[in-house]
């Protein structure tokens, strides 16, 4: 009993004590706090990845891809069907994408997929990843009459804002066609100036004004074509787009009224964010766009077309969204040539398939890895294809974690030498509570409690300032940039506006174990100390 | 408490040798000393500085252990058991007073005598016989005027006042002998002489063996016997004057 009110009382009256109980209250709520980021962040980015990629892709080694996806979808229906919900085919193949702004062509590189609109939503998450409202509920590659959110749908506070969407869709595609009229008009009487005759009756700067200012739409200017200065290059020229005509269709079309084939770019590639947190576009949907890519036949060809962009794409993950392009598997596969024009068979690249709740990744992947020659096919889980990644984030957390035990362990160190203080300080103590017939390891045992005393002080008061930290984390960074004026949490780097935490209550609890743990073992040497002082020693010391 | 004036060998050293290292040289404190306490029995151990008189009383309490003879504590040999028996004797059958009084500054007046109860103790007996500690600590300490010091810690107290409490903690285990090592050497003579004085009455009222260690011939008067320390060795054993 005496050891539990010596420990108490030692905890009140000892003040240097307080030393260890604040390093170590910093060590647990440091490694809180950074390990719910971490796993945040962990959460997040894998949330993303596998938004994007299905549980288990089934792919060709070749460009070209395999025939019958039908005929491959039932081999694998029947190699692992009852782990399987859903199956959509895709292409994908590297790809330029180029768009005009302010009269330069910007060209990038992008990988172009082909997608079934019917069937690609149900294994990943992509539709949720869409502008429109629209979209999110079906994803369609025809053009919408507006109605693009002007904010992040899936951020759950105040998201970036988006007034440049505002007018996308066929407002913004009529309005760029109308704007692109007058140009054409203005050069033709350019041209009749040129040739001597009269001045226009009607002035065209003040007509191009009009609509620009009508529209309100920064990516409206952003995309005007090239002034006709530049006439010298077919590029630069300002090309009458009403011109543009489907060879297949043999007619020539109305931009006005109609659309090229539809795709759905990742936002990154077409726009950036500014340091307000505001998205600035260089195209919108109704704006076409032209893709380069290769045939499906050996040697590639390159081959070119006009697309018009429908909506944005945003997992949020950088890679994705700065690389991806999507359009109608199967305009990509009539392009391509991957259709067989005898048979009409298709080919395709891949095979997205979605696993039902709790199967199995792995044993799933190893199943169809046996049924196929793993010549001809690749078979990977979603983890497979971002390994390397999440190893490295794993590797990460785990190095970060050693070296936050270690300052629990300096923290340890503290304890270890204050309590040596502590005990040459209550050597007379000791040696009264011996003369009372207090044994070895009672002594021993105050030592111990004392430093499992201070251990639980002090991880519990790591463990109240670490969950307040983290559940406030965003109002202290919001705090600390008001504060300094400088920028703490970029939203334009991570494109999260909050910065993301999950508290692992596994984790937390490994945390205070080890904290108090580390406090016992710290107080073992001056424990040992204190049990082994010659009673009358211990009575004589001054 | 014993029941007074049992005539029984209690307390007894045969052949004790005792000797410290200091540096390379060997000093020999005791050199053989024989002493027994008859129970209920009052005995001064006296000598000059350096006689070893401290020294034997920290080998009858069980302090230490001597270099060769023996303790007995009712006819059984009691210094060559295992600490954890030490301990326990220590706890149950001796009660120590000391010069400096020794009491604990973390805990009250109260919680001072209740200590050797607490050590004895584990928490759920001790949580089940707390209260009749208490009540017999208070009894002590309201026995030896402090009734109203319970809740002061030790550095609220005086001197006088201090040692008091260590005589209450020393009895509140009702031990078969009282240690007393210069209980008066830091008082002043007034404050001694209670002290004494109530040393005194424990032995005339309550039958209590006690050895009382004192450099001073006229406290060691108040004893039933005096035995004089000289070399290491008891020089003479002698009835008290009084």
């Amino acid at each position: 009993m005496y050891k539990l009110l010596l420990c108490w009382r030692y905890l009140r009256t000892r003040w240097i004590a307080l030393a260890s109980v604040i390093s170590v209250t910093l060590g647990v709520a440091t490694m809180i706090v950074v390990n719910a980021v971490m796993a945040g962040f962990s959460h997040e980015m894998q949330t993303r990845i596998h938004g994007i990629l299905s549980d288990i892709v089934f792919e060709s080694h070749s460009l070209s891809g395999f025939q019958d996806p039908q005929w491959h979808m039932e081999e694998i229906r029947r190699a692992a069907g009852d782990s399987i919900t859903g199956m959509t085919p895709t292409v994908a193949v590297p790809a330029m994408l180029s768009f005009q702004v302010r009269g330069q062509w910007i060209t990038r590189q992008v990988m172009f997929i082909g997608i079934d609109e019917a069937t690609h939503a149900a294994v990943s998450d992509f539709g949720s990843y869409l502008q429109h409202p629209d979209n999110r509920r079906q994803l369609s590659f025809s053009l919408r009459d507006g109605g693009y959110d002007t904010t992040d749908s899936q951020s759950e506070g105040p998201g970036p804002s988006r007034p440049a969407l505002g007018g996308a869709g066929w407002p913004h595609r009529r309005m760029r066609v109308e704007r692109e009229r007058i140009w054409q008009k203005r050069l033709e009487e350019q041209e009749g100036a040129a040739a001597g005759r009269a001045e226009p009756t009607r002035p065209i700067d003040a007509q191009v004004d009009a609509v620009l200012a009508a529209t309100g739409d920064e990516a409206a200017t952003a995309a005007a074509p090239a002034p006709v200065t530049d006439a010298g290059t077919e590029e630069a020229a300002p090309q009458n787009p009403f011109a543009a005509a489907r060879p297949e269709q043999g007619r020539t079309m109305d931009p006005a009224t109609e659309q090229f084939t539809g795709v759905v770019p990742g936002i990154g590639l077409a726009s950036f964010r500014d340091s307000k947190g505001i998205d600035r576009f260089l195209v919108l949907p109704g704006d076409d766009v032209k893709i380069t890519f290769p045939t499906a036949g050996t040697p590639p060809k390159a081959v070119s077309d006009t697309f018009t962009i429908v909506d944005f794409y945003e997992s949020k993950m950088s890679e994705y969204d700065s690389n991806f392009v999507f359009v109608p598997i199967a305009a990509l596969q009539r392009m391509r040539g991957m259709i067989e024009p005898e048979t009409g068979i298709s080919s395709v690249n891949s095979i997205q398939i979605k696993l039902k709740e709790g199967a199995n990744l792995d044993e799933v992947r190893n199943r169809l890895r046996g049924a196929f020659p793993a010549e001809l096919y690749a078979v990977s889980s979603w983890r497979d294809k971002q390994g390397p990644l999440l190893s490295a984030v794993d590797m990460e957390m785990a190095v970060l974690n050693i070296l936050l035990f270690l300052i629990i362990a300096v923290a340890g160190f503290g304890i270890l030498a204050i309590f040596f203080m502590i005990v040459v300080e209550k050597t007379r103590d000791i040696g009264i509570l011996k003369s009372l017939g207090a044994s070895a390891s009672g002594i021993a045992g105050v030592f111990l409690g004392y430093g499992l005393f201070l251990g639980i002080v002090g991880a519990g008061a790591g463990l109240i300032l670490g969950l307040t930290i983290t559940w406030n984390l965003n109002h202290i960074r919001a705090a600390v940039e008001w504060w300094t004026g400088q920028t703490v949490f970029d939203p334009s780097i991570y494109y999260f506006f909050k910065i993301p935490t999950i508290i692992n209550p596994a984790t937390v609890i490994w945390i205070i174990i080890g904290a108090i743990g580390i406090a016992v073992a710290a107080s073992v040497l001056p424990a040992l100390r204190a049990a082994r002082l010659h009673p009358v020693e211990a009575l004589r010391h001054d | 408490m014993t029941e007074a004036h049992d005539r029984g060998p209690l307390l007894s050293v045969h052949g004790i040798r005792k000797s410290y290292r200091s540096g390379g040289d060997r000093l020999d404190v005791l050199r053989g000393v024989d002493f027994t306490l008859t129970a209920g029995d009052f005995v001064a151990i006296v000598g000059q500085s350096g006689s070893g008189k401290s020294t034997l009383l920290h080998l009858m309490g069980l302090l230490d252990v001597p270099d060769a003879g023996e303790v007995r504590l009712e006819g059984s040999r009691i210094d060559h058991l295992p600490s954890s028996r030490r301990d326990r004797i220590r706890n149950t059958a001796l009660g120590m007073v000391f010069q400096a009084y020794h009491l604990l500054p973390e805990l009250t007046a109260l919680e001072n005598v209740l200590a050797p109860l607490m050590v004895r103790h584990g928490v759920m007996e001790w949580l089940r016989t707390s209260a009749a500690a208490r009540d017999s600590a208070r009894t002590l300490l309201d026995r030896f005027g402090l009734g109203q010091r319970l809740r002061h810690k030790p550095r609220q107290l005086s001197g006088g006042e201090m040692q008091r409490v260590a005589i209450a903690r020393a009895l509140v285990t009702r031990p078969q002998v009282l240690l007393a090592d210069e209980p008066t050497g830091n008082l002043d003579e007034a404050t001694g002489a209670g002290i004494l004085d109530a040393i005194c009455e424990l032995n005339r009222r309550d039958g209590l063996s006690i050895v009382l260690v004192t450099h001073d011939a006229s406290i060691a008067r108040r004893a039933n016997r005096i035995v004089r320390l000289a070399a290491g060795r008891v020089e003479q054993v002698e009835p008290s004057a009084e």
